[in-house]
């Protein structure tokens, strides 16, 4: 009797272990460094700086989405005192050089991918001069308002569109910087593959932000 | 490429003191630091509300260290602003979240460290910048500001004008909140990216133990809601620097003056402030929900009751989170069917809580619970989250809540329910985790000692404040005696302020313990509690990457107890299926 207790208690876990240790670890992913000696610091894989930037585009697309909705919630507010911003027309030049910069770029990491080093270099370069340019623009922009009498505190329309622009160009400008520290200072650490594609995915957002910032200046004011 | 290739030799372990214990990337040291933050800001928190409550017993009282000696009512209301905000944003953002999750995802998921340690280290140093600024409102011109940790405007928009602590306090406090998002920002990115990426072999998302998923999801809410206060903080500053009109409205008239703002709206402040400040509430109490699973099934030696549907009941209760922001503005005149719509929702979250709150009860029932000082805390967090949850119920109704908005009752409600029921997770977790941390036990007498007059004294404090709200006791009158229909609650109030003296008191034996076990407590081995997570298979406290030279593999679930025809009553989670011993095995 005891004996079967036993026997059956073993099946039991048998079929507990066979279960609980189902799918087992898949193979390929290991931090295991397959020694031991001394503390060695760790990179997480390549794919992980991807998802970084990915979270970090949700949570500044958050921070935008924050402004754009408390701009639609004002104008339409029964006491608001709204009124529309025509916005400068240099703008529409300063998207397209933000379009360009995209192009410059896609064409860059693909010239990187089919190993023609100096080649991606070049139009690199050319992005973040590109990027350049488009703050150059924005600063033009201001200076026409100005010219116009439009400022900061004329009307919460105006408060929204510096608001905008100016986070958006603080968030391009990180991108220029981190162009140009790729360019100059390649990391020892990150891949470059991995860090021009991360920095690109920036880029991209970056500039689809701007294409709906702009959207939005137009067609809402 | 092959995983080999990932690590790569950089340096030697630091072995300098500031490299090693001040500006670290470890995630281990890091989030000591964040703890230490957390426990110096609610030391100056809870001394703040002893004023408080001080001057409430006795509002003659002199205070020789006050300017005049005796307390002003806008002295009491900065003691209101800086002891909520030092709770909610240093205290129930900081300890449990990035405090004990930084030390113990990576430890608990298999990974060498966080994502990104430099990002981490950014973190806490930006966060630390905060605090700097927070505490610098007390020695700025006339002191911190008064509009409490909501900000509400105009009165925080406008400046020096609408009084003292308006002017340069409440400008310190808004670069402190700043400063605390993008700290926060920058740590959920590494918890997010460390979760989904770094997790050890075999250890699949529905094998992590519920802390983590607590760590996690609270990641989300967290990158979610503070980049809309990062925003609602920058239109802030822009309207009380610049001159905007963001959240200030025409012909505001401040002492005889017309301020020059127009066409702004107070109301914007209240939804994007309570679009991030109802997730708040869920990001101080999702990583307590998971301690709490972890130790209530580590400590009755039985597997979690329910594990998928407690996964499932967090990302419900941090999706609602999202959606009832409204009910913190019934009384703000918006229209019924909103505030219908905001009171569904909200009584909705009841749901999930008691799928939870069943699921412990579960856990608990027939099993031989072992009544350590965690388990003591851990039992205290479901009987808080129970009392203050059932009086949100009452809250969530427009017509209740209009009776009782801004009194005790709301004010009781809260402290219950998210500040002492997140703080009994912290303790939960630090005497749970304190032998890993730092390879010495706590001393159980006195850990229960302090359990047993921290959880009768939160009881005392904060019961008789629902009766004090329910007859109309406004929450932030610095003066009671002065107010007729409340003198029959004068006894009240002063039990209450005696009840808080005695509860303060105690968090000196738990003080005490924490300083004095560092060096005296009993030597703790690898695995104390006899538990089953990956943190408990390497050295106490752990090396500099976690496990040594070589990573966990997982082989099951978190919560293996009990496992019938096995030796030992838990399984460790990395322990391969052949190694696993049987019963009548030598």
């Amino acid at each position: 009797m005891l004996t079967n207790l036993v026997s059956g208690n073993l099946v039991e876990i048998d079929e507990q272990v066979a279960l609980l240790g189902r799918g087992g670890p898949p193979a390929g992913r290991s931090f295991d460094d397959g020694g031991s000696g001394p503390w060695r610091p760790s990179l997480p894989p390549p794919h992980t700086y991807t998802t970084g930037m990915l979270v970090a585009i949700f949570g500044s697309s958050m921070f935008f989405l924050a402004l754009v909705s408390a701009s639609v919630v004002h104008r339409g507010m029964p006491a608001s005192d709204w009124m529309p911003l025509r916005p400068p027309s240099i703008l529409w030049l300063t998207s397209a050089i933000a379009v360009a910069s995209s192009l410059t770029l896609v064409r860059s990491t693909s010239r990187l991918k089919s190993g023609h080093d100096r080649s991606f270099s070049r139009w690199w370069t050319i992005t973040a001069v590109l990027g350049l340019c488009f703050l150059g623009g924005q600063l033009f922009a201001f200076h026409q308002l100005e010219a116009e009498g439009v400022y900061l505190v004329s009307n919460p329309s105006v408060s929204f569109f510096y608001v905008f622009t100016v986070a958006h160009a603080l968030h391009l400008l990180g991108g220029v910087i981190a162009l140009l520290w790729i360019e100059l200072r390649p990391s020892a650490h990150i891949p470059q593959d991995t860090a021009t594609a991360v920095a690109a995915l920036y880029w991209h957002f970056v500039t689809v932000l701007w294409l709906f910032l702009f959207l939005f200046f137009e067609i809402g004011g | 490429m092959s995983a080999h290739a990932h690590i790569l030799e950089v340096s030697e372990a630091p072995t300098g003191f500031v490299s090693k214990y001040i500006f670290s990337t470890d995630h281990k040291v890091i989030g000591i630091q964040y703890f230490l933050l957390g426990l110096t800001s609610v030391v100056i928190g809870v001394l703040l509300s002893v004023l408080m409550r001080i001057h409430l017993a006795w509002p003659a009282g002199r205070m020789p260290f006050l300017q005049g000696g005796i307390m002003t009512q806008a002295q009491y209301l900065s003691l209101v602003t800086m002891h909520g905000t030092l709770m909610a944003f240093f205290v129930l953002t900081t300890a449990p979240q990035s405090g004990f999750g930084n030390y113990f995802l990576p430890l608990q998921i298999g990974a060498p460290d966080m994502a990104f340690p430099h990002l981490n280290m950014l973190s806490f140093w930006i966060t630390f910048l905060g605090l700097l600024c927070l505490i610098s409102a007390f020695f700025v011109p006339d002191g911190a500001p008064i509009s409490g940790w909501t900000a509400y405007t105009p009165l925080s928009g406008i400046g020096q004008i609408t009084g003292p602590g308006e002017g340069y306090g409440q400008t310190v406090w808004i670069l402190s909140i700043a400063c605390f998002c993008i700290g926060s920002l920058m740590g959920s990115l590494n918890f997010i990216a460390t979760t989904i990426d770094m997790r050890a072999p075999g250890m699949s998302l529905f094998r992590m133990p519920l802390t983590c998923w607590g760590w996690f999801l609270t990641a989300i809410l967290m990158l979610l809601a503070f980049a809309v206060l990062l925003a609602a903080a920058v239109l802030l500053l822009l309207d009380r620097s610049l001159g905007t009109s963001f959240f200030l409205p025409a012909g505001i008239v401040v002492s005889d003056q017309l301020q020059h703002h127009a066409g702004g709206s107070p109301l914007l402040w209240q939804h994007l402030f309570w679009f991030f400040g109802h997730p708040e509430v869920y990001i101080a109490i999702l990583p307590g929900l998971g301690v709490t699973s972890h130790v209530i099934s580590t400590f009755c030696r039985k597997p979690l009751f329910g594990y998928r549907e407690m996964v499932f009941a967090n990302i419900a209760i941090g999706t609602l989170g999202f959606m009832v922001w409204g009910h913190h503005m019934f009384v703000s005149g918006m229209s019924p069917y909103s505030s219908f719509a905001f009171s569904l929702m909200t009584m909705a979250i009841g749901i999930p809580s008691a799928i939870k709150t069943f699921n412990w009860i579960g856990t608990l029932w027939g099993s031989r619970i072992h009544f350590d000082t965690p388990m003591l805390f851990a039992i205290g967090f479901v009987s808080l989250f129970v009392s203050g949850g059932l009086s949100g119920l009452f809250l969530a109704q427009p017509a209740v809540d209009n009776l009782v908005h801004a009194t005790y009752f709301v004010v009781a409600h809260f402290h219950v329910v998210m500040g002492v029921a997140a703080l009994f997770a912290v303790f939960a977790a630090t005497y749970f985790w304190f032998p890993k941390m730092f390879g010495r036990m706590m001393n159980p007498t006195l850990g229960k000692i302090h359990f047993w007059f921290t959880f009768v004294g939160a009881y005392c404090i904060f019961m008789p404040m629902h009766f004090l709200g329910l007859v109309g006791g406004i929450r932030r009158y610095a003066d009671y005696t002065a107010i007729a229909y409340l003198q029959p609650l004068r006894q009240l109030t002063m039990f209450v302020s005696i009840a808080a003296f005695v509860t303060a008191a105690a968090q000196l034996v738990f003080l005490f313990n924490f300083f004095w076990s560092l060096k005296h407590g009993a030597v703790a081995g690898k695995n104390p509690w006899n538990a089953t997570t990956l943190e408990w298979t390497t050295d106490s406290p752990p090396p500099r990457d976690d496990f040594g030279a070589h990573y966990p593999s997982v082989y099951r679930g978190p919560y293996e107890f009990s496992v019938p025809g096995a030796r030992e009553d838990f399984i460790p989670q990395n322990l391969e299926p052949a190694q696993v011993a049987r019963e009548g095995q030598s």
